[in-house]
């Protein structure tokens, strides 16, 4: 890695925060704080949605610093600003660190201490039980790190009720089973540099067939799990039927892909066109959960 | 350090100031709306 004697730019730094997932992380966040019953100051709610964000980046900073040089080893993350010298690797460290710390006191202070509490597990959770520690150790890796994008739902919820019950334990579970059908498609028609960096990702481990299997498998769990928020009564009619569709396209999407082998010359067209929908299947139902809940209000 | 150099160095530090400068002024305007609304519960 080349150093540099001129100070970083403002938007590496930025650029460690990972915005483009920030964003989904923000939009969940705000979803799990929209659809919790009770009213939270717009101030409040706006402190809470950016204590995740903030939490969100500063974990994002550290798996960065953590993963410099296999980043380095990989085509689609060789221009971030640590493999390319842009910054200093304890700047990337000390940054996250910053941001890490002043999410969770800002959360404690403004917010509730419960939500403090679970949102310093969930940058835990993703810097160090995930990124340091089982990443690079099983093919499960992304079922795992799929539990660090299923907090902020979790939180946004605790900020509004201040308690753990099942309704934001059941949208962490949904993020959490969506996770794996979602990159695992990706994986599948887009080859990646995992194995040369020593990053034991399923297709590559497990094989092609396996992974095809494990993606309807999660797809056909994540139907039933999506429709229990209404099942148990957390939810109304609009949720209920967003769900019922929506989960429902996700499984016959992931049909094709299950059970078929790419071919030589394939497009992976059902693949591609399982992740595209994946991501939109996310915002819708998170959308409809909170227009339910606006309605029912 | 040439003088290119070191033009670059100032903007980069420049830069980084205004960024950092508009981050506490957005934390102090975002603490005091968080005390008004605290002390209005």
């Amino acid at each position: 890695m080349a150093s540099t004697p001129l100070p970083a730019e403002w938007r590496d730094f930025f650029a460690l925060t990972k915005p483009r997932v920030m964003s989904l992380v923000v939009f969940t966040g705000l979803a799990g704080l929209l659809a919790a019953p009770g009213t939270i100051h717009p101030v409040l709610g706006f402190t809470a949605v950016l204590c995740i964000a903030m939490g969100a980046g500063g974990a994002a900073a550290l798996n960065q610093w953590w993963e410099a040089d296999i980043d380095a080893k990989m085509k689609r993350t060789a221009g971030r600003p640590l493999p390319q010298g842009r910054l200093r690797r304890q700047d990337a460290r000390d940054f996250g660190m910053l941001l890490a710390g002043a999410s969770v006191f800002v959360m404690l202070v403004a917010i509730h201490w419960l939500a403090a509490v679970v949102l310093a597990f969930s940058i835990f959770y993703y810097a160090v039980i995930y990124t340091m520690w089982l990443k690079p150790r099983t093919p499960q890796n992304i079922v795992i790190g799929g539990g660090a994008g299923a907090f902020p739902p979790l939180i946004g919820w605790i900020a509004v009720t201040g308690e753990i019950t099942a309704m934001p334990l059941l949208l962490f579970a949904i993020i959490f089973i969506w996770t794996p059908p979602h990159f695992w498609a990706l994986a599948l028609f887009v080859k990646t540099d995992y194995a040369e960096a020593g990053i034991p990702m399923m297709p590559v481990v497990a094989g092609e067939k396996s992974t095809r299997r494990q993606v309807l498998a999660y797809a056909v769990l994540l139907f039933a799990i999506s429709l229990l928020p209404w099942v148990i009564g957390g939810t109304g009619m609009i949720y209920g039927i967003a769900a019922l569709v929506l989960s429902a396209l996700f499984v016959a999407l992931s049909v094709p892909v299950g059970l078929r082998m790419a071919q030589p010359e394939d497009r992976m067209q059902p693949e591609k066109r399982l992740f595209g929908y994946s991501v939109i299947y996310l915002f819708a139902l998170f959308t409809a959960l909170v227009a339910d809940r606006m309605v029912l209000s | 350090m040439t003088p290119e150099e070191e033009v670059e160095f100032k903007r980069r530090r420049r830069q980084r100031n205004n960024v950092i400068g508009l981050v506490l002024a957005g934390f102090v305007i975002l603490f005091y709306l968080i005390t008004i609304v605290r002390m209005g519960d």
